[in-house]
């Protein structure tokens, strides 16, 4: 049999998804369950004055109540740091109900613990809570006198500036600028399936079926909090219905349902409701960006000046990174990257979908279409002559990709022959246009050690584990690929397990980083053991193997043989069987390169789009789509298509649709239900096409795989934008390009 | 024509608040439980029949997930009260495989990796297989205004009408 | 949701008298509003007195061409009902272009007309809101409201009424049914529908225990050409920003011999365009004629700086809509 790896293998989770038979963590049942729910402030800054719970109590059925009062004191206070680092990440740096003082709208204020889900509803509704309420500052318009810049973001992981060469300088002589200014609305991740957590413990052990991104991030962080041993709470995630970056962090929400568990005596199943969903675990903040751009008449870019003012908590530094490609994609000697932070009344903001790098792109790349322009250059010429072999540091490219990508989409899409000029193609009651955008995310080596074991028995059938879990991105799948190729035996003998932290430990999979980090370990624990299945077989002077060379054993279909003839070998589970050895094992390690490594390391791509727009009533429809991407090895084609469609989908979602604002009065998200904060419908779908471009990198571990998850998104936005341009000739710098905006806002390029 | 008032105390049968007696016919199963009245066909489903294939998303009737077959029809399940669905047929996801093997809808969902998370999966199966029957599914218009009442976040839709396609061309109609 | 204590009426009867007979008391249709309301603790009856039991899912004909549709026919089937597809196209468009398949499979007729506003001031059962907690005032006012109506309001509300059927039933003059207490009345649709005024909490004149029981659509012969068009933000399953409903009969001269024109998105009730339907009526079907109506219409026209494009956007959806009618 050949190798798994870079087949199209459907999911092996696919008929426990199709059947309904996958249970997800609010789907767990246990003896004497109990139903917890969240009740949030009605304030966005100020205190709790006064809870009754006279009538919540009174309205039966209710195991406990839980407040500032009576709940218990965390025992430390983990600072903010993403879960990819593998240390405690709680969401913001803030628990709450520890004291009276609200921050903003929605913290959780009380926990109400019922006999049924319909009692906990009606126990929290009854709660009499009184406020002092304060004025709230929550949005880019009410902060910005005190807006101030940020020294790092990330916790301290990474500067918030990043400067070389002189940029005002160079600006200044340039012989063509752009410059730009953008607003963008926040958004909220919202995945299908909302926050939960259902907690039990066991004496003084905790087991959690969290709805994480990380099962060893939520097992770090609830530890933490709780100030109990790690080898005391196990977390356990078989599915989660959808993450986008709002279970990449561990929300106050996770740790509250193990304090209501130990407080009431009993399991407690902690579900976020929708309407929670949109304060309770992170948003993408609402943001300006400027962008200026000078280049020369031959199109050589000269300066880039990207700043980002953005609102955060009062608690963290956090802004979404927005320049970590625009400092690199495009060789320019003259750089000043900033983030401006407000610290306002919301929780803190977190990662969303290609977090920074979709927004910093669409500012970038909008800017770079305007440049062509001004240049009258062709937008994709522009974007490959400024394309560097090396990145801001001088280091070469770990693996590139970027032309090629460009290229192949051009004669994808039908670029070629496209007559530039806006606003001049209608169709009925549409402008059509078309528009382009490179994209590019960072490889972002900022994890631990990552650990997966193989475990062989003795009649051929195989385990590999690690703790990572599956939140839609077919890592049980790609891994079993992996770990079938590595050992050499064939897929349907091989069961991956991951989701729960009592398995070898790898971080969140997040940041796109899940592919590459967990199929190093999980290859490299797949060839220990077959090393040592081997040295054995060489070793046993009953193997038909004995005294080979272990470089001339090969295996295939849990099959030794000899490279020079295949009639000679024995099987892994007649040596196991021979040697009583009723299984063996194998830990398989992968350190990352350091967070430093003298390598560029980016993901590269580019998008292509074209439109259909409204041109009395202003509203954009996509048309079609086609992005080309060059992630490295693609471990399982039809997963990674369906990724990287995936985000070129929330790209078109983040550019059209999605966007939400605080209402300034109350501090309040103004919308909080999927009727009113719009995300695609099949209806909105137009054809998306997607390709690959292959590169070999062997600098992002032993399969080279540079992960799918953000790039689809980046830039495709931008495309769809510089496309409404091609179609209108009015540039769009406000997201989403709502009616509104593109009947009167925009600016004529 | 007056309603007096002998005719208003003449009302009788009005049960609840607390647990009464329900009896719901479920994939074909009846099933004999105590509910209150203002538990969701939804929540009886997952919490009072272990039936948890039909899912939560919103709980508001904006996202589908929870989509079910009242009497052959295509329903939420989150804005249906569970005692309004005594004498009515419901059929969720664990009732769409027969005998152990896969509805072709089903199937094709999995070939043609129609979901990602699989969280809307169940909802969009129960829209998809009723999208057919309705004479929703001619062109690709109708299947995508059809099916747009469920949500599918991670953006699996390209794949999901393929899937809806090939089911809708098998010689059997699926 | 408060607990609740529920009655399955097997008459019109026993509905009436249920909800009459019980202070503290709803009717419960498909439940598409009424659940998540109830969910929501913005509305909280303490009984929910199912009427879908009720014979009341009948289409038939009425007068010379005219339908009668039952309260309790739900949205999917009357929009397929071939003597609506034949007679108000633009009825059946309205019906189909309203919420999901799913949702139009449980959304009754009736319930339709008792449909809530989508405010989100009204829907969290916290902020000021006059229609939810007469008094408390109106958030949405100085609000995010981008959503909100920009015809009919007052200064005490301006929540957009969310149906797409109940335009054209305005545009159609169809006529309400009832049941109730103090026996049978019928109620001309647009005295059914009360803009804010002083009282946004009343929304209809509906006597507690009053049953919608059918909507009788008289004979429009120059409905049989209507249309419906709903513009929204993204494609489907959405409230409209603006829908118009359309019908229009041009004579030989070119003159506007009828026109039924009505909103959606942007009144505080469904909104027919009486001033626009006035300003044409005998005059040329021109663009220029179009657009002056469009302006009559909106003159009145009540903005914030958030929900001011919906007066553009209505006022060319309009001139588009009679334009491609025309032509």
């Amino acid at each position: 049999m050949s190798p798994v790896v870079g087949k199209p293998v459907n999911r092996v989770d696919g008929p426990d998804k199709v059947t309904g038979a996958g249970r997800y963590c609010g789907e767990i049942v246990l003896p004497g369950l109990a139903y917890g729910l969240i009740v949030g402030s009605s304030i966005a800054n100020g205190r709790v004055l006064s809870i009754d719970e006279t009538a919540a109590r009174a309205a039966g059925g209710v195991y406990g109540i839980m407040t500032h009062q009576n709940t218990p004191k965390i025992a430390n206070q983990p600072h903010l740091i993403p879960s990819l680092a593998g240390q405690p990440a709680p969401g913001e740096s803030f628990f709450p109900m520890q004291d009276d003082v609200v921050h903003y709208w929605g913290q959780p204020v009380a926990l109400v613990v019922a006999d049924s889900l319909e009692g906990a509803a009606h126990a929290a509704a009854l709660l009499d809570i009184t406020y002092e309420a304060g004025v709230p500052v929550a949005t880019i318009e009410d902060g910005r006198s005190s807006a101030a810049e940020a020294q790092t973001l990330f916790g301290g992981l990474m500067p918030a500036r990043d400067e070389r060469g002189d940029v005002q300088g160079a600006l200044a002589k340039a012989e063509v600028t752009v410059d730009a200014t953008y607003h963008y609305a926040a958004n909220h991740h919202n995945p299908l399936e909302t926050g939960v957590t259902t907690a039990q413990w066991d004496g003084d052990r905790l087991t959690l079926w969290d709805s994480t991104m990380g099962v060893r991030a939520s097992q770090l962080t609830v530890a933490t909090l709780l100030g109990i041993p790690l080898s005391d709470v196990r977390v356990i995630t078989h599915f989660v219905g959808g993450g986008f970056g709002s279970k990449a962090m561990v929300w106050p929400h996770v740790t509250l349902a193990a304090m209501a568990a130990r407080h009431v005596g009993r399991p407690v199943r902690l579900t976020l409701t929708r309407p929670q969903s949109f304060t309770s675990n992170g948003h993408r903040e609402e943001q300006e960006q400027q962008i200026r751009l000078g280049a020369g008449r031959d199109g050589r870019l000269t300066a880039i000046h990207h700043r980002k003012l953005s609102v955060t908590s009062p608690f963290d530094d956090w802004a979404e990174p927005a320049t970590g490609v625009s400092t690199q994609i495009y060789g320019c000697d003259n750089y000043l990257g900033e983030h401006h932070l407000i610290h306002g009344n919301t929780l803190t903001p977190t990662f969303t979908r290609a977090p920074g790098e979709s927004l910093g792109s669409f500012s970038l790349e909008t800017a770079m279409d305007q440049l062509a322009y001004e240049l009258g250059m062709d937008p994709i010429e522009l974007r490959i002559m400024n394309h560097p072999p090396v990145d801001n540091h001088g280091n070469a490219w770990s693996s590139d990709g970027m032309a090629d990508c460009l290229r192949r989409g051009a004669e994808l899409f039908g670029w070629s022959g496209r007559d530039p000029t806006p606003g001049v193609r209608e169709e009925g009651n549409n402008l059509i246009g078309t528009g382009v955008a490179g994209a590019g995310y960072p490889v972002a080596f900022m994890m631990p050690v990552q650990h997966a074991r193989a475990r062989i028995f003795n009649d051929g059938s195989v385990v590999v584990q690690t703790s990572a879990q599956e939140f839609g991105i077919g890592v049980t799948t790609s891994m079993a690929q992996v770990g079938a190729d590595a050992l050499g035996v064939d897929l349907d003998v091989l069961r991956f397990e991951a989701g729960d932290t009592d398995l070898p430990n790898t971080t969140s999979a997040v940041g796109s980083m899940g592919a590459t980090m967990q199929s190093s370990a999980v290859h490299n624990a797949g060839t220990t053991l077959r090393n040592e299945l081997i040295a054995h077989a060489v070793n046993d002077d009953k193997s038909p193997l004995h005294r080979l060379s272990p470089s001339s054993v090969r295996v295939e279909g849990g099959r030794m043989s000899s490279t020079l003839d295949p009639s000679i070998g024995e099987s892994y589970a007649d040596l196991l069987t021979r040697n009583r050895l009723l299984d063996l094992e194998a830990l398989g390690s992968w350190t990352p390169p350091p967070i430093d490594t003298p390598h560029g390391l980016l993901t590269f791509g580019a998008q292509f789009a074209e439109v259909a727009v409204d041109k009395d009533l202003g509203l954009v429809r996509v048309r079609r789509m086609t992005g080309v991407f060059a992630p490295g090895r693609v471990l399982n084609p039809k997963l990674a298509r369906s990724q990287l469609l995936g985000g070129m989908l929330w790209g078109l979602s983040q550019a059209l649709l999605e966007g939400n604002q605080i209402d300034r009065q109350s501090g309040r998200w103004a919308l909080n239900n999927l009727g009113e904060y719009l995300v695609p419908v099949h209806a909105d779908i137009p054809d998306v096409q997607v390709e690959f471009v292959e590169v070999e990198d062997d600098v992002v571990g032993p399969l080279g795989v540079k992960g799918v998850g953000e790039v689809g998104q980046v830039g495709a936005a931008a495309a769809i934008a510089n496309a409404v341009f091609h179609a209108t000739g009015r540039r769009m710098t406000e997201l989403p390009m709502t009616a509104e905006v593109v009947m009167n806002g925009g600016s004529p390029g | 024509m007056a309603i007096n008032q002998s005719t208003a105390a003449a009302v009788t049968g009005v049960r609840g608040p607390q647990d009464v007696p329900v009896t719901l016919d479920v994939n074909g199963s009846t099933h004999a439980i105590e509910l209150e009245p203002r538990v969701s066909l939804l929540d009886a489903l997952r919490e009072h029949l272990d039936l948890t294939g039909t899912k939560k998303g919103c709980d508001q009737g904006t996202c589908g997930a929870c989509t079910v077959w009242m009497d052959g029809r295509r329903v939420l399940s989150c804005l249906t009260l569970a005692m309004s669905c005594e004498g009515h047929q419901i059929a969720t996801i664990e009732g769409i495989a027969q005998d152990g093997r896969l509805h072709p809808m089903q199937q094709a969902f999995i070939d043609h990796d129609a979901f990602q998370c699989g969280y809307c999966t169940p909802g969009q199966i129960m829209s998809a297989i009723a999208l057919i029957r309705e004479g929703n599914a001619t062109t690709d218009a109708d299947i995508a205004e059809h099916m747009s009442g469920n949500i599918c976040r991670c953006q699996a839709y390209p794949n999901i009408h393929a899937a809806i396609r090939e089911v809708r061309d098998a010689d059997d109609g699926g | 949701m408060r607990p609740v204590t529920f009655f399955r009426a097997g008459s019109i009867d026993e509905a009436v008298a249920a909800v009459s007979g019980h202070p503290d008391s709803a009717f419960l249709a498909g439940g598409t509003t009424e659940i998540d309301l109830l969910r929501l603790n913005v509305v909280q009856p303490t009984l929910l007195v199912d009427v879908n039991d009720l014979p009341l899912t009948y289409l038939e004909d009425i007068d010379d061409g005219g339908v009668r549709i039952g309260a309790m026919a739900r949205m999917s089937d009357v929009a397929r009902a071939q003597r609506i597809v034949e007679r108000y196209p633009g009825m059946s468009q309205a019906l189909l272009l309203g919420a999901s398949e799913q949702l139009r499979n449980m959304a009754s007729m009736g319930g339709n007309m008792c449909q809530r506003t989508r405010c989100a001031y009204f829907r969290d059962g916290q902020s000021p809101c006059n229609k939810r907690e007469p008094g408390s005032g109106c958030a949405a006012l100085t609000g995010v409201n981008r959503g909100h109506a920009v015809l009919g309001t007052s200064d005490h509300c301006i929540a957009s009424h969310p149906s797409d059927v109940a335009v054209a039933l305005v545009a159609l003059d169809a006529v309400i049914r009832t049941i109730g207490p103090d026996g049978t009345r019928t109620i001309p649709i647009e005295s059914f529908f009360l803009p804010p005024d002083d009282t946004p909490s009343v929304e209809h004149p509906l006597a507690h225990g009053e049953l919608i029981v059918a909507i009788d659509v008289p004979a429009v012969p120059v409905a049989r050409t209507s249309r419906y068009v709903k513009h929204r933000d993204r494609v489907s399953y959405e409230f409209a920003l603006v829908s118009v409903f359309s019908a229009m009969r041009v004579d030989d001269a070119g003159n506007v011999a009828e026109l039924r024109l009505a909103l959606g998105g942007v009144g505080t009730v469904p909104w027919r365009a009486h001033r626009a339907e006035e300003a044409l009526i005998g005059r040329p079907a021109t663009p220029e004629n179009f657009a002056a109506a469009a302006d009559a219409e909106f003159a009145d026209a009540r903005t914030t700086p958030m929900n001011a494009f919906k007066v553009t956007f209505a006022k060319r959806a309009i001139v588009r809509e009679l334009s491609e009618v025309t032509s």
